[in-house]
């Protein structure tokens, strides 16, 4: 994903896929399309809207999707991208009921394989200075690597990424994967990109109370990977068994606490932090030791 | 939202598993007339939301009207790990000749619904699973294909069950499963499933947890909203539509996103501090949001200070201003706001709230300032 990536903004008429997919072509995203049912023909600030994907992506040869649709229609339209041939899609669409969010991944295992969901119910991803699908804002982050930044939750994502942009240190890329039940695309998923991605050099990663996904990213680390990665996981005053908000944030025995995520994490070699704070200054500790000669690039945004 | 025993059976009920005659009661007299339409012997089952209810007293066997009496007034008002009981189920008892266990959840690892069956049902599952993981049967379920008969006897035979009970806890089994999908619950369980020994199979407990993001498609729920044991608080905040939820400290928290929100608790408690709650305002946060959120946590005698912690990506900073201003225009505040803004629109933001000049905000410019100076402030008035 980079600046020549070309995005349809699927509900771009509507007030949010405006505001944010607006943003995204100020911040220089190739925003190439809109789609609205029932709305084709008409344009956004210039930007066309069709009736269907399938159109826009015949008139404009669409690389990515960003789906800013209600719940009820969340599902429907990603399986919709899928099917028009789009390769990555974005969903930053929040309380789409579970059992459409399982739907939606047993089709795109069954019939669109070669189609990447990131999301639902996640800001999207930004490569700093290249290109931002999503809902991050674009001004608190920083060009020019070398960390990755990978997170479930929205808003700790921003937080992550202003952490390190205020003490100088750039990012890649940064990758909300959501809080949801059912993430299209896991921190494994994002861990093994970072890995093989020769521009990012550590990982900063973000996780949360409820499910297994800290964990089964703690085994990834310890087996396979060889880049200093710094964590903080949120959650570790949740009271037990009650369900913090929408997100996949559910802590019901000893299972899918703060506590044993960190222990995993921690047993795997990753540097565990107390807070987004230190964790970012961590990570600027870690960066330095990375490169002796490394000095702060100058904020450019 | 979670439903208690009797609400998850009517749930099974719609779907046609076999449940119990029983009735719900809210005082001995209804108690009495319950078991005496359901018939004798009867059991008083407390009604709330927490397990272990039957060690805590909270399940009692009756055999006539003056027992039903007696179990009835010592259950009811019971206190049960902070749960006082407010409603009985009355339900003929069930002669058991065994115990089973049936479960479907989302495996979020393989994204798969997960069908769980033990020979072994009747005490703590999450037991059995660490002691001896080979007797709870499982088999993943991919929501294309759906659960048929067949493979449902199959699980049941894996899992151990007595041959009388097979094709009848097949059948509940996919019965189950059509409750878990078309009903959009998190979480569905019996246990325990037993077998009668009249040679009939049924479900004697119901555990259904429903996925409130389905609400839209299932106006049916609106009758469970009542129970429980509800905190005012997260009574007001659910009204309002706000994610809520009450705690004993003196720093009232206000965030966007759960992960932030449940962030911010935490540096509050890293810096010396305690939350009062929990309170995510949401991705779709506008300034009315943030009033309602204001009102809420205002009512709530224990709040000394509150933090609001705001990283604005789909939220714009400048409607959480606005949110803050019509608050102190609309309600009258009873503690400071230490506030911290970032994201989205947050320099306009910050232009407003400094132009409106009141005593009440404190900004700070970071998440750690901001909460070591709300629990500065909510020592101070200690």
């Amino acid at each position: 994903m980079d600046e020549s990536t070309k995005v349809v903004v699927l509900g771009l008429t509507g007030s949010q896929g405006r505001f944010h997919g607006l943003r995204n072509r100020a911040y220089g995203t190739k925003v190439v399309a809109g789609v609205t049912p029932g709305k084709g023909g008409q344009d956004v600030e210039g930007i066309p809207v069709y009736d269907t994907v399938a159109e826009a992506v015949e008139r404009h040869g669409v690389d990515a999707a960003f789906v800013v649709v209600p719940p009820r229609g969340a599902a429907e339209a990603i399986v919709g991208c899928a099917a028009a041939g789009i390769g990555f899609v974005v969903c930053i669409t929040e309380h789409i009921p579970a059992k459409d969010e399982a739907l939606v991944a047993a089709r795109l295992r069954r019939d669109f394989p070669q189609t990447r969901l990131l999301g639902p119910n996640c800001p999207g991803v930004i490569s700093p200075g290249k290109c931002n699908i999503g809902i991050t804002s674009g001004d608190i982050a920083l060009p020019g690597g070398p960390v990755g930044i990978v997170s479930r939750s929205g808003t700790l994502t921003y937080q992550a990424l202003h952490e390190l942009s205020q003490q100088g240190v750039g990012q890649t890329t940064c990758v909300g994967i959501g809080g949801d039940p059912v993430p299209g695309t896991t921190f494994v998923d994002v861990l093994r990109a970072f890995q093989d991605d020769q521009e990012t050099r550590a990982i900063m990663m973000i996780g949360e109370i409820g499910g297994d996904g800290e964990e089964r990213a703690a085994e990834y680390i310890r087996n396979e990977m060889s880049k200093p990665v710094v964590a903080y996981v949120a959650g570790v005053t949740a009271p037990e068994g009650r369900k913090m908000g929408h997100a996949g944030a559910i802590v019901s025995g000893s299972k899918g606490t703060a506590k044993a995520k960190i222990e995993a994490l921690r047993d795997a070699g990753v540097i565990v932090a107390k807070n987004p704070t230190e964790a970012g200054e961590l990570m600027v500790g870690v960066v330095r030791e990375l490169e002796g000669e490394w000095a702060p690039s100058a904020p450019t945004l | 939202m979670d439903l208690v025993e009797y609400q998850g059976k009517q749930y099974f009920g719609r779907y046609g598993i076999p449940i119990s005659a029983g009735r719900a009661a809210d005082n001995v007299d209804d108690a009495v007339a319950a078991a005496e339409e359901v018939g004798y012997p009867v059991v008083v089952k407390a009604q709330v939301q927490v397990g272990g209810r039957g060690k805590a007293g909270g399940v009692k066997l009756a055999s006539d009207a003056a027992e039903v009496r007696r179990c009835a007034s010592e259950i009811l008002g019971l206190d049960i790990k902070g749960h006082v009981v407010r409603r009985l189920w009355i339900e003929h008892a069930t002669d058991i000749a065994r115990e089973y266990y049936a479960s479907f959840t989302l495996d979020r690892a393989v994204k798969l619904h997960l069908a769980m069956v033990s020979a072994r049902g009747g005490i703590d599952i999450e037991q059995v699973a660490e002691s001896e993981p080979e007797a709870i049967a499982r088999l993943h379920v991919d929501p294309l294909d759906g659960l048929g008969q067949a493979e449902a006897l199959q699980l049941v035979t894996d899992a151990g069950l007595d041959a009388e009970a097979l094709e009848q806890a097949a059948g509940i089994l996919v019965d189950l499963y059509r409750c878990y999908v078309e009903g959009d619950a998190d979480l569905v369980e019996i246990n325990p499933l037993v077998l009668a020994t009249d040679g009939r199979v049924r479900a004697l407990d119901a555990k259904v947890t429903l996925d409130d993001d389905a609400a839209f498609r299932h106006p049916e729920w609106s009758e469970f909203e009542e129970m429980g044991d509800v905190d005012p608080r997260e009574r007001l905040a659910k009204e309002k539509g706000l994610q809520y939820i009450g705690l004993e400290g003196s720093v009232g928290i206000i965030a966007n996103g759960a992960g932030l929100a449940m962030s911010t608790l935490d540096v509050v408690n890293q810096v010396g501090g305690a939350a009062a709650n929990f309170l995510d305002i949401g991705g779709g946060a506008n300034a009315d949001v943030m009033a309602n959120a204001l009102e809420v946590i205002n009512t709530d005698p224990n709040v000394r200070v509150i933090l609001v912690n705001i990283f604005g990506g789909i939220v714009r900073c400048d409607e959480v201003a606005q949110g803050i201003l019509t608050a102190l225009e609309r309600v009258e505040l009873t503690s400071p706001i230490v506030l911290r803004l970032d994201g989205t629109n947050s320099i306009e933001a910050r232009r407003m709230l400094d132009e409106a000049r009141s005593e009440w905000i404190i900004p700070e410019l970071t998440m750690i300032g901001a909460a070591q100076r709300a629990v500065e402030i909510a020592g101070g008035l200690s």
